[in-house]
């Protein structure tokens, strides 16, 4: 086998040294009764050119040579291949978590920079290594917050990624934590007087996503006030990062839990994503996961090493912050080389882009007279549209042109069935979005 | 220095400061596109929510200065592709390439999960491949591969039993957890609402079953059982231990994390185990990536069935498969999507690699585990003497007589051109060596290993200072641990010195590092 580095004779050898006659003997401890009889029922073993072909063969079984129009807290964007040339360094890809500080310092600064480069775009002052992705840091931002207020009712928007929700659901059931959600007003924004009237003193955090779920942005200022008059925490959730190029800063939060997918990340069907928890320094002593921090070595020469590690797992058991230990470390470094890349100006172009496309494509759209924009507020490359007809019977129209079409809003929204969520990035061309209106001009007009 | 050393030899290495503090106003290192549509005006558009000023304090350079600051800082990095990395409990074996490349591929990465399923079977079909391997190999009957990562694959499993415990009328109070197991264990089930209740080892570092029959009752919802133990030895009394639960109605979760010891060998499902989690990233080869991404599959028996997260992955008439989220019974979701599709893949590609022979693996894994010990053996004490499987754990007892403890040694290791081992982990063994050098190494790398195992026991005896001071050969010497968690600095702020241009050349005394675990 290919991997592995024994010759037999080098097997024999090595179990000549150790007084065993047969590897077998190597495994007398596993009770006879429960030792495999046969090999295991695997495909396999393949050489490298059939293992290439059997996802080659899977890939051409997807979506391939489709255009798409899919956000939703998934983005598709440029992406040097100085990424994943750098990526693919083995110092990179095949090194451990850097507790061995004095052999992890190529690691430990990269993650230093990345924590910086989150706390530049988020307006907060601390940043964590990474968490899982934005589902699993939204829902640690809340434990945070339960930990720092001893309150226990979280006020959710309801446009909060429904999934992001979902997941908050799923922690929230056995940390008694209760989880209501507030509605969203005609705007698409949060309604604030819902939330005045939900909000107590039992609150811990309100999390609120923007731009929320349907691409709207969110006018952060009434909600942060609102909800610290209550003495509760704001938890700001953030699916769409590269907004941050366009979009002030959340400094408004307390907590900003973010999805860095769109910094270098490819769409991978769905993982692996990089999580982020951002938040005041004041807190960082109840933030989960892994934080690098700088300090010196013996002969004073700068180092970074992982710190604070008395919140963590591995030091505090039952007690830590978080249970979380392996996070997303080489997705961190993606987005780190990323936004390295694309720098102040870089970072400014892509998003304007963004802005400049999703707004072609809403006027293009809206030329088409049954086809009505959903919520009438800023957005930045996500807007909803309401069709006269079903978004599923459009879409599988779409799909005949080899479109993958908008979400259908009403799949989460029930009383949004014929509204769809239309993102367009800067990798959509001026073609492909004429292409997609004409589409749905042409769905529309099937006779049903 | 030491002629011994025969690994490695220094050789100059850059030096690197913060990107930011290379940036310059004006220089990119990325160009768009032209832009194909009308350019709107940002700030008429967004109005208050504009960024007037971008993002301020991004780094502004150019393209190769970007290759050089990552590679410089990448060469700082210790990693599998240099060499051998025994840490006990990780399994850093190699991570082959193709599953970099198949994981990259026009169609696997492109994908989007909201895509409709018709256009998606190439994606689900290595899902259920994956699930069918998996399934094959752990002997048990279903399985999610949602979570992100061991962690999150524990609480999953906890949360189905608590699913299933609930449904049958009482969720019940406690987890039962040995002294031996990882921290990730009492923490995720407190998580899962759960308390924690040690229960200890015996003398040969096996679960006290005395013990826990008195500690069994009807309170008890699970015991989480790490086999082999973090001690390298195989838990014998496990289809004992499952009995005892199951006459109680609790459940036996078994943590996976060395599942590299029994994979093609044996099955946690004939055993006993009602439910157990893998890390993809240790036992079938996922990088590590500095820390991640992992994915930490769960199997299960068929009674926790009805609780896995949604969506499930079903076969529908004619071969074609679909994602379902109506299950009433469901816990729920844990991760948004699905889960690190791009870890799975890369998981079944090595899978695929190996077939059947991945029984050749772990055969590897312990002979080399079991020739280290041997030669070890005596030169470092050895507390638990059971048969080691594909670990071996060692403690400082002999050098603590000459003031030369575990991290020491460890840190003497990194001269030798080797990763440390795990240090002062089980909890139970004081000052633990344990050692994990999986069936990706050489017997010549092995030996190699040995060979500076000894030598630095010899250091240790004639020469503590030397050891005790380690490492000599690193680019930056042992860290202020204490230092840097009293006055955290967790990012650059503009404007402040850049503590290179400044070299404090007083010697200062550093503190004992924090313990390292998997």
């Amino acid at each position: 086998m290919r991997y592995l580095p024994k010759s037999p004779a080098e097997r024999k050898e090595m179990l000549a040294a150790i007084g065993r006659k047969s590897i077998e003997e190597l495994f007398s401890s596993i009770p006879e009764a429960y030792r495999l009889k046969k090999p295991l029922n695997l495909p396999g073993p393949f050489s490298e050119a059939e293992v290439i072909r059997y996802f080659e063969a899977r890939g051409a079984e997807n979506s391939i040579g489709y255009s798409s129009f899919l956000g939703a807290g998934i983005y598709s964007h440029l992406r040097s291949v100085v990424t994943d040339a750098i990526l693919q360094r083995g110092e990179f890809l095949t090194s451990y978590t850097p507790y061995q500080a004095e052999i992890s310092q190529g690691t430990l600064q990269a993650i230093f920079e990345f924590q910086t480069l989150m706390c530049q775009l988020t307006g907060q002052e601390v940043a964590n290594a990474s968490m899982y992705d934005g589902s699993t840091a939204t829902t640690e931002a809340v434990l945070m917050a339960e930990r720092l207020t001893g309150r226990t009712r979280v006020l959710v928007a309801r446009s909060l990624h429904p999934e992001y929700r979902e997941v908050l659901r799923t922690y929230a059931k056995n940390s008694g934590l209760t989880v209501e959600e507030i509605a969203y007003s005609a705007t698409g924004t949060l309604d604030v007087s819902g939330l005045k009237s939900a909000l107590r003193d039992d609150v811990c955090a309100v999390v609120v996503q923007s731009p929320n779920f349907f691409g709207v942005i969110e006018n952060l200022e009434p909600l942060a006030d609102a909800t610290h008059e209550a003495g509760a925490l704001l938890v700001v959730a953030i699916a769409e990062a590269l907004s941050l190029g366009l979009v002030k800063a959340p400094s408004e939060a307390d907590i900003v839990a973010m999805e860095g997918q769109s910094f270098g990340l490819a769409p991978s069907y769905g993982g692996p994503f990089v999580g982020v928890v951002a938040s005041r320094e004041k807190f960082v002593r109840q933030m989960p996961g892994r934080l690098a921090g700088q300090t010196v070595d013996q002969n004073g020469h700068r180092g970074f090493v992982l710190t604070l590690a008395t919140r963590e797992q591995h030091i505090r058991r039952e007690k830590a912050t978080s249970n979380i230990c392996t996070n997303q470390a080489l997705c961190a470094l993606a987005a780190t080389v990323h936004l390295t890349l694309l720098g102040r100006e870089g970072i400014r172009e892509m998003a304007e882009q963004n802005l400049a496309k999703a707004q072609f494509a809403l006027s293009q759209l809206e030329k088409i007279p049954s086809v009505k924009r959903s919520f009438a507020v800023p957005f930045f490359n996500e807007f909803a549209v309401e069709l006269p007809r079903s978004v599923k019977m459009v879409n599988a129209e779409l799909l005949k042109s080899k479109i993958v079409g908008p979400y259908a809003l009403g799949s989460a929204y029930p009383e949004l069935s014929k509204h769809a969520l239309v993102c367009v990035t800067e990798t959509t061309s001026r073609g492909e979005i004429e292409k997609f209106v004409s589409g749905v001009k042409a769905a529309l007009e099937v006779p049903l | 220095m030491t002629d011994k050393i025969k690994k490695a030899s220094r050789h100059t290495s850059q030096n690197e400061g913060l990107i930011f503090e290379k940036s310059s106003v004006g220089k990119r290192a990325f160009e768009l596109p032209p832009l194909d549509v009308p350019a709107v005006d940002a700030g008429k558009s967004l109005g208050p929510y504009y960024r007037t000023e971008g993002v301020e304090g991004f780094p502004e350079v150019s393209e190769i200065e970007v290759i050089r600051h990552f590679t410089r800082l990448s060469t700082w990095n210790y990693a599998i592709d240099l060499g051998m990395y025994p840490l006990g409990s990780c399994t850093m074996k190699y991570n082959p390439r193709v599953n970099e490349f198949v994981a990259r591929l026009a169609g696997i990465a492109t994908e989007h999960p909201y895509q409709p399923q018709e256009l998606s079977q190439g994606c689900l079909k290595i899902l259920s491949l994956l699930e069918k391997c998996l399934l094959e190999i752990t002997g048990m009957d279903a399985i999610t591969l949602q979570p992100a990562a061991g962690a999150q694959g524990e609480l999953t499993g906890l949360l189905l039993i608590r699913a299933y415990l609930q449904k049958r009328g009482n969720p019940r109070k406690k987890i039962l957890i040995p002294d031996s197991a990882h921290g990730t264990n009492p923490a995720t089930a407190v998580i899962a609402g759960y308390d924690v209740e040690n229960i200890k080892s015996d003398s040969n570092g096996q679960v006290d079953l005395a013990h826990l029959r008195d500690q069994v009752n009807e309170n008890v919802a699970a015991l989480m059982l790490t086999n082999p133990s973090t001690l390298g030895i195989f838990e014998q009394q496990i289809p004992k231990i499952a009995e005892i639960l199951h006459a109680h109605g609790a459940l036996l979760y078994m943590d996976g994390a060395n599942m590299n010891a029994l994979a093609g060998i044996t099955r946690p499902g004939d055993m006993g185990a009602d439910v157990m989690h893998l890390n993809l990233h240790k036992t079938f080869s996922t990088p590590h990536g500095g820390g991640g991404p992992g994915a930490g599959p769960v199997a299960m028996k068929r009674i926790l069935e009805p609780f896995l997260p949604v969506p499930i992955l079903v076969e529908k008439e004619g071969g074609r498969l679909a994602l379902d989220s109506q299950r009433k019974d469901s816990i729920g979701r844990v991760r948004a999507f699905g889960g690190n599709f791009g870890v799975l893949v890369r998981a079944l590609a090595y899978i695929l690699a190996y077939g059947p022979g991945v029984r050749q693996a772990t055969e590897d894994a312990v002979l080399n585990a079991n020739y280290i010990r041997k030669h070890l053996e005596g030169t470092y004490d050895l507390p638990y003497t059971r048969p080691s499987m594909h670990e071996v754990v060692f403690s400082d007892a002999i050098q603590k007589r000459r003031g030369v403890n575990t991290m020491d040694i460890a840190k003497r290791l990194i001269d030798y051109g080797f990763h440390p081992y795990t240090t002062a982990f089980p909890l139970i063994v004081p000052g633990a060596l344990m050692i994990e050098p999986t069936e990706s190494e050489s017997k010549e790398e092995c030996d190699l290993f040995i060979d500076a195992m000894k030598s630095i026991a010899e250091e240790a005896e004639k020469n503590p200072e030397l050891v005790k001071t380690a490492p000599h050969a690193t680019r930056i010497r042992r860290l202020d641990e204490v230092g840097a968690a009293r006055k955290p600095i967790l990012r650059w702020k503009a404007g402040e010195k850049s503590a290179n241009d400044e070299v404090d050349t007083h010697p200062r005394k550093v503190s004992t590092p924090t313990v390292p675990t998997c």
